[in-house]
């Protein structure tokens, strides 16, 4: 079954934690990735997420996959938006399920580091003063090597 | 040869396109940024960059065949 999924729409956090349902199971853990309204000292109006969308279904498999082998999962599931975000919207859900709250924990946080390092989707944030600019993983603007 | 290339993020903005089909002598992927770099005015480098031909990662000296699909991906900012 897929574990990593692009979604256009809302995603509905119900739905997902639905999939981590295991008889064996004693610990979930998720993860919510929020859209806020400010970055690096910046108003954020909205932000929007490209994808390249074939590889990073690809990528992103592959990161579900190599959890389920790293940790002792019973399982794991990701989905992240593509497309026009409003603040407060959620841009990144992420869940696990584990026999133990450990492998829980220590799962989640490695999946959406990974997501964040690997997979490739690009983050525009639209400022309150009207400007707009892409994003690098650390959050500081690509522009800033651009002036 | 032919390729077609991709542009995502700043580099689509950059190149004021997404797409592009172009002829090219460039026989890895190393050269062919470099050409398009310049073209586009890129200012991204290349060691910033990783690059996906067909939809996989490879690495800069892959050899290119005709109409390769070729995306080089500047840094990814999801989550």
């Amino acid at each position: 079954m897929k574990r990593f999924a692009l979604s256009d729409t809302a995603i509905d956090a119900a739905a997902e934690k639905a999939v981590l349902d295991h008889a064996a199971a004693g610990a979930c853990a998720i993860f919510e990735g929020w859209v806020r309204n400010h970055n690096e000292g910046r108003a954020v109006l909205r932000l929007d997420y490209q994808a390249y969308a074939a590889l990073a279904d690809a990528e992103g498999e592959a990161i579900l996959a190599e959890a389920m082998q790293r940790f002792a999962l019973r399982a794991a599931r990701s989905v992240h938006r593509t497309g026009s975000l409003a603040i407060g919207d959620m841009a990144v859900w992420v869940g696990v399920s584990a026999d133990h709250r450990g492998a829980a924990f220590e799962a989640c946080r490695w999946i959406i580091d990974e997501v964040k390092l690997r997979v490739p989707i690009w983050k525009r944030e639209h400022y309150a003063d009207g400007d707009s600019g892409w994003l690098h993983p650390d959050n500081t603007p690509v522009s800033a090597e651009q002036r | 040869m032919t390729y077609r290339l991709l542009y995502f993020a700043s580099l689509a903005d950059a190149a004021r396109r997404d797409t592009e089909t172009l002829e090219s002598a460039a026989v890895d992927p190393a050269a062919l940024y470099a050409e398009v770099a310049a073209r586009h005015g890129f200012v991204l480098a290349r060691e910033r960059l990783r690059v996906a031909v067909n939809g996989a990662i490879v690495g800069w000296s892959h050899a290119l065949a005709d109409g390769d699909e070729i995306v080089f991906l500047p840094p990814v900012s999801g989550g």
